[in-house]
């Protein structure tokens, strides 16, 4: 135990490696790319321009960088010796499975209920009735509160 | 790669630690990969019935409102306000990590408590949410919601918000309460005591830990 505190403790202590300027810098990039996200989404609110399925890929490719500089700056993965980070990327590959898999079987499931049942899929494309007398929220945008 | 290790050293020789850190830091790194694949689980099956539904609510209308602005129309604006205010924790948790490796015990005082302020607050617009959707009929088993098409909604569309929001806004509470144990550890000095920071280290792990899942919930539940 104490062979690998002394590592620890003596391995982080050269300050150069630990100074606060990539700490902001990487405060700023996170902060940009949520504003990017935000800029693009009122656009689209706006005037409807980046289709709704490049939109959604232009979210998931910014929200991987942001987990991205999380996971290497602050968590401090990218400076660790490669051992460390193969030990948590190789298992962090099973998500490709796991969501392309599930996805994949969601998507399946609605193709074929849609296809044999049809009931279900005519209630699913009429419009719900306005029920009775006081509307819940979210039926007419900006009406409530 | 940055530390000051000799190149070609054998690391699975024996006598060290061939991952270079600290055995409990490892353990939370491995219990960290566990909790990512609990909350993986989590927002994949909510994706795979999004998938399987014909018709799901906006989330630009259902989430456009703001704390004391009566009838608004914001969509967006609030939850970044949440966003912003976790990456700021975050960013103050690796200040007080920092502060840590330096042995400044006064400097690891100030940030952490900067981060516990910053837990707070975002577990307080998380609870101001929670009630304004309850106020609106939302719970788990009701959706007054309908879907964008205009079409009636099951009810999933509220268990999986209120289910994953509702974990991770407990993990951000653990959180908040490992950080105030953390404080009070080193205002009794016990690390000073003990020579190094690592339990600060490994209670900002945990830290950075909450803020990467409420990237993901926010993309899945408020962008897509």
């Amino acid at each position: 135990m104490s062979i690998e505190i002394e590592i620890n403790a003596g391995g982080h202590g050269h300050e150069p490696e630990f100074s606060t300027k990539p700490i902001w810098r990487t405060f700023w990039i996170l902060l940009g790319i949520t504003m990017v996200e935000l800029i693009l989404a009122t656009i689209h609110l706006k005037t409807g321009f980046p289709p709704k399925l490049v939109l959604n890929g232009m979210y998931l490719i910014l929200t991987c960088a942001k987990a991205f500089y999380i996971i290497a700056e602050f968590m401090h993965l990218r400076h660790e010796i490669k051992n460390m980070i193969m030990t948590m990327a190789i298992p962090a590959l099973l998500f490709v499975w796991f969501i392309i898999a599930f996805l994949w079987d969601g998507g399946s499931f609605k193709d074929l209920r849609n296809r044999y049942d049809s009931h279900h899929y005519e209630m699913s494309k009429t419009p719900a009735p306005s029920q009775e007398g006081h509307e819940p929220a979210a039926k007419k945008p900006g009406s409530e509160e | 790669m940055a530390q000051a290790v000799p190149a070609g050293t054998k690391w699975w020789s024996g006598g060290k630690s061939p991952f270079n850190v600290e055995y409990g830091k490892l353990m939370m790194w491995y219990f960290l990969m566990s909790d990512a694949f609990t909350f993986g689980a989590f927002l994949i099956s909510y994706g795979s019935i999004r998938f399987a539904t014909n018709g799901w609510p906006n989330p630009n209308q259902v989430f456009r409102a703001f704390p004391l602005m009566g009838e608004t129309n914001l969509p967006l604006v609030f939850v970044s306000l949440m966003t912003f205010i976790l990456i700021m924790s975050s960013v103050t948790m690796v200040l007080a990590v920092s502060a840590g490796h330096q042995g400044d015990r006064k400097a690891v005082t100030k940030w952490m408590i900067l981060t516990i302020i910053g837990g707070l607050m975002f577990l307080s617009c998380q609870a101001w949410e929670w009630t304004h959707l309850h106020g609106e009929g939302a719970w788990w088993g009701r959706n007054p919601f309908l879907n964008a098409d205009g079409t009636k909604a099951t009810t999933n569309f509220t268990n999986f918000f209120f289910t994953i929001t509702g974990f991770h806004g407990f993990h951000v509470f653990s959180g908040v309460i490992i950080n105030i144990i953390m404080l009070i550890k080193n205002l009794r000095g016990d690390f000073e005591k003990r020579g190094h920071y690592l339990m600060i280290e490994k209670a900002g792990l945990y830290w950075h830990f909450v803020d990467l899942v409420w990237v993901f919930v926010f993309t899945c539940f408020y962008l897509l």
